[in-house]
């Protein structure tokens, strides 16, 4: 039987097995055997174990034990036997492997190998797998291939060359003058490398960056002659000239046109020539304009040419296909700051694609939307915006919602109209609105002082609805516990006027602190409201004290000594409560860093609210001294 | 690029090629990851997806997913004609290329790419060529032992 049918019935065995305990056993006996193999003398099969070892070490086994059975096969006289072995070699061997070593000194050998094919095996391993110190022995071969006669060793010698450069970024200094030189190769192999060469070189050296700049015309040659070329049965691909080296030479110009005058101008025309003629209805036409166009906005092009581009990107928009519209999003990001008038043409485009089902596709819409917010169109931005929060993958929420704050934060028309986002942001995703954003609303609540009664109430009906939602439930208590009368009072001219009693809000807020859904943090808000109310609610201040003595024996620190605190300002220090507990000033914007603050004119400084507790101190309750220090300077949150 | 994966919709590893050095069990873990992320995909959504620090680009031909990590600065539609490309030299070596082809025949399906990108980059542009070599180096391979002076063809 022939070694080659080995493999592959070694292959219909191992699939054939019904469980992962009997592949196991299968792969077991056959690395047993390969093992065995290796030991033994040539016996004309090794390609074939070897080769056998792979496949077993692509399912997911160890291979190790292989690693100098492919020094030896590369070492081998065998086409067959090389073949293998540096495929091997590629797999099981990377830099990191001692062994890797052993097989410079056969790498080089082969690189001066009388067969072609022979000179490639050794020239792509190198640029797989080769390490620092193998790419700085063998680049001197690799120099000479550069300026082989064989366009087929040529062009491989380029991309090792490539691999070199990146890995050993001295050594392009070696390389430069032959790169130059290979500009003027007809074959688009060798072409294709040499511009993937060059591209690195200058992207790693200022100097060579500046030699290469002389090449522009050159370049501009070339893809002119491949633009205007006909069809070419080798290098077309969907009407479109060898796509894959346009690519490359754009990118090249890319690098050699930025900050220069010079080098931009020479390449204007042409640039104008690509994106006016290049026909996009399939992707190779789509990637060689999309090339362009990112060329176009980076170099210093004419305005008359980034208007284009930019309708290239408006045009890819409104593609059916949706790989396009993606990245004509991701470009249009890109440019949305130095070229912000002419993106904003299309942002109606750009928000029909939040609807998109594609979840790539609307978080670049959602990005870009928020970039085009601006005061002219925030009301109508606003509604879309707040639509897509409504109905967008979670994982997109909390950006949303984030970005709809700043957006708000920065263009709101009103007050009220600021106030209403808030809520709408904080009721349709208030699970997902950042922790940090809870004292910042406050703050803009407080500062809206007309807004306070409608605020509270809104507040107030959409904490009876959902205790769900932390951030809601935190800044709903906070408005309750410094509105409280305003909400007591029934009527508001903003809205709806309802019946709330005394009771109905102590209800609410009890309810969230005895929820299993509230967190820490979001119950210490609660008590700290309840408290505050005892200030603002006339009938119901007994409940109040009952329910702050029960959490003075609470399991939770921090609830138990605010508990603790709240009781000693009903016992001993009476009459100091109401002082305590007066009314919020208005909070400016630079003192929300504080975390201690200055006793001010008579309220605590209200501060950034703690976070919850570390998990060890809630299974040993501190006693009760912990009391002393409550107002003034004790520094807590609230 | 800086690696590209092969694989079936039952998350089975057909091929896989590394660029860069990357520890085993690094490799394992990102293929896993990546399959997950990749196989959750509806059909009709785009072919582009940022996974961790990198661009994933994948297209999916019959039962197999061809899936390449490319560097921030690459074109990602290019690298679609890429994996097109490998997809015909894979289909017209093979003849009418299935999934069957590429597990028995795995190591020529590495031959085959090898022959078509180095390093992560292409070598040749042009189709014609690149399928020239591989059959020239299979002929190769049946010759029992290289002469010295062996012409280059």
């Amino acid at each position: 039987m022939s070694p080659s049918v080995r493999l592959q019935e070694m292959i219909r065995v191992i699939r054939s097995a019904r469980t992962q305990g009997e592949e196991r056993g299968v792969i077991q006996r056959e690395c047993a055997a390969i093992r065995a193999q290796f030991r033994q003398a040539d016996n004309g099969g090794r390609s074939h174990n070897l080769a056998k070892l792979l496949y077993v070490h692509m399912l997911g086994y160890p291979a190790h034990f292989g690693q100098m059975e492919c020094v030896r096969l590369i070492a081998s006289p065998r086409y067959n036997e090389k073949r293998v072995g540096y495929l091997g070699a590629m797999m099981l061997l990377d830099e990191n492997q001692d062994a890797s070593l052993l097989i410079t000194n056969s790498i080089k050998n082969d690189l001066a190998h009388s067969s072609q094919y022979v000179q490639s095996l050794a020239l792509c391993t190198l640029a797989c797998m080769g390490s620092a110190e193998m790419c700085r022995d063998l680049a001197p071969e690799i120099d000479r291939l550069l300026r082989a006669s064989s366009s087929y060793i040529k062009k491989k010698a380029t991309l090792c060359a490539v691999h070199i450069v990146r890995k050993v970024p001295e050594l392009g200094e070696l390389f430069t003058p032959a790169a130059r030189a290979l500009l003027a190769e007809k074959n688009h192999g060798v072409l294709h490398g040499a511009v993937i060469l060059i591209t690195e070189l200058c992207e790693r050296n200022a100097q060579t960056l500046v030699q290469f700049r002389e090449a522009v015309p050159e370049l501009v040659h070339i893809m002119r002659g491949l633009v205007t070329s006909g069809y070419s049965p080798e290098h077309t691909v969907a009407g479109i000239s060898d796509p894959f080296l346009q690519v490359r030479i754009l990118r090249l110009l890319r690098i050699l046109g930025r900050n220069n005058d010079t080098a931009s101008d020479a390449m204007n025309d042409l640039l104008a020539q690509v994106a006016t003629n290049t026909d996009s209805s399939k992707t190779a036409g789509s990637a060689v304009l999309y090339e362009t166009v990112l060329t176009v906005m980076d170099i210093k092009s004419e305005s008359g040419l980034r208007v284009l581009a930019v309708n290239i990107l408006g045009r890819f928009l409104l593609n059916n296909d949706r790989n396009i519209r993606y990245i004509s999003m991701t470009s249009l990001q890109k440019i949305v700051s130095t070229d912000h008038n002419a993106v904003q043409r299309h942002r109606g485009t750009i928000v029909d694609c939040l609807k998109d089902q594609d979840a790539s596709v609307k978080r670049r819409a959602l990005e870009l939307s928020l970039a085009l917010v601006s005061a002219i169109n925030i009301r109508s931005m606003m509604k879309e915006l707040l639509l897509f929060l409504s109905t967008c993958p979670p994982e997109l929420k909390s950006h949303a919602a984030s970005g709809i704050f700043n957006a708000a934060e920065r263009y709101s028309p009103s007050q009220r109209w600021h106030i209403d986002t808030i809520l709408h942001v904080l009721i349709t995703a208030g699970a997902d609105v950042r922790d940090e954003t809870v004292p910042n609303l406050i703050q803009l609540i407080t500062n809206a002082s007309q807004l306070h009664c409608y605020t509270v109430h809104k507040l107030y009906r959409a904490l009876v609805a959902d205790i769900s939602q932390q951030p809601l439930v935190q800044v709903a208590c906070w408005c309750i516990g410094e509105y409280g009368d305003s909400l007591l009072q029934g009527d508001c001219e903003e809205t709806e006027p309802i019946q709330v009693t005394e009771d109905d809000i102590l209800d609410a807020l009890e309810t969230v602190l005895q929820s299993h859904m509230s967190s820490p943090a979001t119950r210490g808000f609660a008590l700290t409201a309840t408290m505050k109310l005892s200030t603002r609610i006339t009938e119901n201040v007994d409940r109040i004290r009952s329910i702050v003595s029960i959490y003075g024996s609470c399991m939770d620190v921090e609830l138990q000594q605010r508990a603790v605190e709240y009781n000693a300002l009903f016992k001993k220090y009476d009459h100091m409560r109401a002082a305590v507990l007066e009314k919020m000033p208005v909070m400016d914007r630079s003192s929300m860093g504080q975390t201690n603050g200055e006793s001010g004119g008579g309220g605590v400084q209200e501060l950034e609210p703690t976070k919850p507790k570390q998990p060890e101190m809630m299974v040993a309750p501190q006693p009760a001294s912990q009391v002393g220090g409550g107002e003034g300077g004790g520094g807590h949150g609230f | 690029m800086r690696f590209m994966l092969l694989f079936s919709r039952q998350g089975k590893l057909r091929l896989q090629k590394w660029y860069t050095a990357t520890a085993e069990r690094d490799k394992k873990k990102m293929v896993r990851e990546l399959m997950q992320v990749v196989l959750a995909r509806k059909p009709k959504m785009c072919s582009f997806l940022e996974w961790r620090d990198l661009k994933i680009v994948y297209k999916r031909y019959a039962s197999l997913y061809f899936c390449c990590a490319v560097e921030e600065q690459d074109n990602e539609l290019i690298t679609l004609e890429v994996i097109h490309r490998f997809v015909e030299l894979l289909d017209k070596y093979f003849g009418s290329v299935c999934e069957l082809d590429i597990i028995f025949n795995f190591e020529k399906a590495y031959f085959i790419l090898d022959e078509f990108l180095m390093g992560g980059e292409i070598q040749d542009t042009s189709k014609k060529s690149v399928l020239k070599a591989i059959e020239q180096a299979d002929l190769l391979q049946e010759v029992r032992k290289l002469p010295h002076n062996m012409l280059c063809f």
